[in-house]
């Protein structure tokens, strides 16, 4: 049995062009953020898929739990006005 | 019946084509399974580097030294990914190794057999690969969204491995008649253990059943194994070479290949760890992970010495 | 005035690089982590695209038309001109690191002087390489900081690394008639100039890694002429008996 302790674990968050968000694309491990940023590099960009790179420690990640969901999520269900389907426009205005 | 509510909800997202998600209520059995799905899955991704990487320093070109590197690059990905995947279960990469190295889980048959000539890294790319996709292409509507991601980016990656594969032994075949020899004998040697490594028959698959209902599974070892054999057998015919089972040949009626009975008893033999390389791969990972633990203890040191890096960067 | 320098000059440029992809590409499934697989590998291809490129602006430099394959598996050990600390063996990680560090500081230099060459082709692959070798460089000192700087086992191996690669840094730097010309040509620098600027940043490394130069009056050289180490042989024989035991064949 290996006695040693593994590297922590990071969650990489990759922007993929200019204009879009960082999505989370996976995990991977490293000693320290510096070396997680040059690992997701390497691993999660080798055919040019990002352009910025975030790694987050997943320890300090805190989440909902799905047993809250329907507290967490379903209020925005009967909000329909934050949708952009909402809204009816005359068929002669093409985009909005 | 299902009696427990969370059981049933957890039926109910799979009936409806849903995704589980790791933070999500699962059967024990579930969660088992799938590490040791997953977990072999990775473990074949890493082994598989050593046969073709095997070649890497001996490749005839420097463009198929640049082809070779990446791909073997890309199989060290793929074992990262499913790893990181497993690890959303609640295990760790370094556990899974550990029973790996203690032999208590598993990879693929086929990566115990020796790439003995340059045409086997081609036959690898051609057969092992395309075993390897029809296996995988199923596995990204996964019901685990975590492995079903991974496969996503494996199957996208990996989809020109076997184009890879195919060219390298079409230049082979098509070239001198040493070329075209050295290629039948690597066909000759990687066809069995290709239409093997998709498992034992329907009829004694153990874990088949439950991991169907699951949705880990969707097509049986012999439903993918026909697959295999009907997108590789007019491929054959292309390239010129000849699958080493006479009982090869198409049916008119079932729409499908008829094809040989593989030699089961063999890929027992050689999952069971008496297959040509099963030492000598276990040995190999094994010295290299013991080689890079100096590395690991090292960073370790370095990060707790110097907090400022692993902080907000 | 020498004949054929810059064909010569890239020829050296290129033998480095596609010596060090090879030692470095022996790595593959035998790294620290799988995370250092995939990071050495990368730095093995970047180095085997720009060999490459230089083999090819070769070619039509010295008039022969080669084929890169006839550059790298068609000349014997006499006739490659990498330098001595390239083909070092690998050794542990620590030496590994520790060839990375040195060569990849010289290599970073030089691309850079390389981007105003007066020979389109080689600026443009230097354009490239050097966003490439900044990498290789960055990699190489994250690394050195965390073996020199990590436990009393990597500190010690980090320090006999250095001391095994530190007397071949010398040849890096040698002047000849072929980079004088080179430079008079406009066509790249000579190694001499990149001296104080790999010294600089290499020492300000080594030091915050907790590291000292090491001390040498041994200086080994003659890569450049085709006198080799020992092991080279070996590499090359690996690397090159496939593609001669079946001549002029398609692969």
């Amino acid at each position: 049995m290996s006695e040693e302790t593994p590297a922590p674990l990071w969650e990489v968050f990759i922007r993929s062009k200019r204009g879009l968000s960082h999505n989370h694309v996976g995990s991977l491990h490293a000693p320290d953020a510096e070396m997680a940023l040059r690992n997701a590099r390497d691993v999660y960009t080798r055919r040019m898929e990002g352009v910025s790179i975030w790694v987050v420690p997943s320890a300090v990640i805190t989440a909902s739990s799905p047993d809250e969901k329907d507290s967490f999520f379903d209020p925005a269900a009967d909000k329909p006005y934050r949708h952009p389907t909402f809204y009816s426009i005359p068929k002669e205005v093409q985009q909005l | 019946m299902i009696s427990d509510p969370h059981e049933a909800e957890f039926q109910a997202l799979i009936d409806s084509d849903q995704r589980i998600e790791p933070r999500d209520w699962m059967p024990d059995g579930y969660r088992r399974s799938l590490i040791r799905q997953i977990a072999q899955h990775a473990h074949s991704e890493i082994i598989g580097m050593q046969p073709e990487g095997n070649w890497i320093t001996r490749a005839p070109s420097l463009r198929r030294k640049a082809i070779l590197m990446a791909k073997v690059q890309d199989e060290a990905g793929h074992g990262l990914y499913l790893y990181c995947a497993a690890e959303t279960l609640g295990v760790d990469r370094a556990e899974l190794i550990d029973l790996l190295h203690q032999g208590r889980q598993k990879y693929s048959s086929i990566f115990n057999y020796p790439t003995l000539t340059w045409a086997d890294v081609g036959a690898i790319g051609w057969l092992v690969d395309g075993a390897a996709i029809t296996n995988q292409i199923p596995l990204c509507r996964c019901s685990f969204g975590p492995y079903a991601r991974a496969m996503v980016r494996v199957c996208k990656e990996e989809s020109f491995h076997q184009r890879q594969g195919f060219e390298s032994l079409y230049a082979l075949s098509h070239g001198t008649p040493e070329q075209h020899e050295m290629a039948q004998d690597a066909v000759n040697r990687w066809w069995w253990p290709s239409v093997e490594m998709l498992g034992p028959p329907d009829t004694e698959s153990t874990h088949s059943a439950q991991s169907m209902a699951w949705g880990i599974k969707r097509f049986s070892n012999d439903e993918l194994r026909q697959r295999f054999v009907d997108m590789v057998a007019p491929q054959a015919v292309v390239l010129g070479l000849t699958p080493p089972d006479p009982e090869l040949r198409w049916n008119e009626d079932r729409g499908h290949y008829d094809f040989g009975e593989p030699d089961f008893e063999e890929l027992r033999r050689v999952v069971s760890g008496d297959g040509p390389c099963n030492r000598q791969r276990a040995a190999h990972h094994l010295a290299a992970h013991d080689e890079g633990a100096w590395v690991r203890a090292a960073a370790a040191a370095y990060a707790a010495k110097h907090p400022a890096t692993s902080a907000a960067a | 005035m020498v004949a054929g320098a810059a064909a010569v000059y890239t020829l050296r440029l290129a033998d480095d690089c596609l010596v060090l992809s090879h030692r470095l590409a022996q790595w593959s499934s035998r790294a620290p982590t799988l995370e250092d697989d995939i990071a050495l590998t990368n730095v093995a291809l970047d180095l085997l695209g720009q060999a490459r490129g230089l083999y090819a602006r070769t070619a039509e430099l010295d008039g022969t038309g080669r084929s890169e394959d006839d550059y790298a598996f068609m000349r014997g050990e006499r006739e490659f001109v990498n330098c001595l600390l390239v083909e070092q063996e690998n050794g542990d990680f620590a030496t590994t690191i520790a060839r990375q560090l040195l060569c990849s500081t010289f290599q970073l230099a030089q691309w850079q002087a390389l981007t105003t060459s007066t020979d389109a082709q080689v600026s443009a692959v230097a354009a490239k390489a050097v966003k490439e070798t900044s990498y290789h460089r960055d990699h190489a000192t994250d690394w050195t900081l965390r073996l020199g700087d990590g436990n009393d086992e990597s500190h010690r191996r980090m320090e006999s690394a250095l001391a095994a690669l530190w007397p071949f840094t010398a040849e890096l730097f040698e002047s000849d008639a072929v980079a004088r010309e080179a430079d008079a040509l406009g066509v790249g620098p000579d190694p001499a100039a990149l001296r104080p600027e790999w010294q600089a940043y290499v020492r300000r490394v080594l030091d915050d890694a907790t590291l000292v130069v090491p001390e040498s009056t041994w200086t080994p050289s003659g890569g450049r002429q085709g006198l080799h180490t020992e092991s080279f042989g070996y590499m090359l024989a690996e690397m090159q008996h496939l593609h001669r035991s079946l001549p002029g064949v398609t692969w």
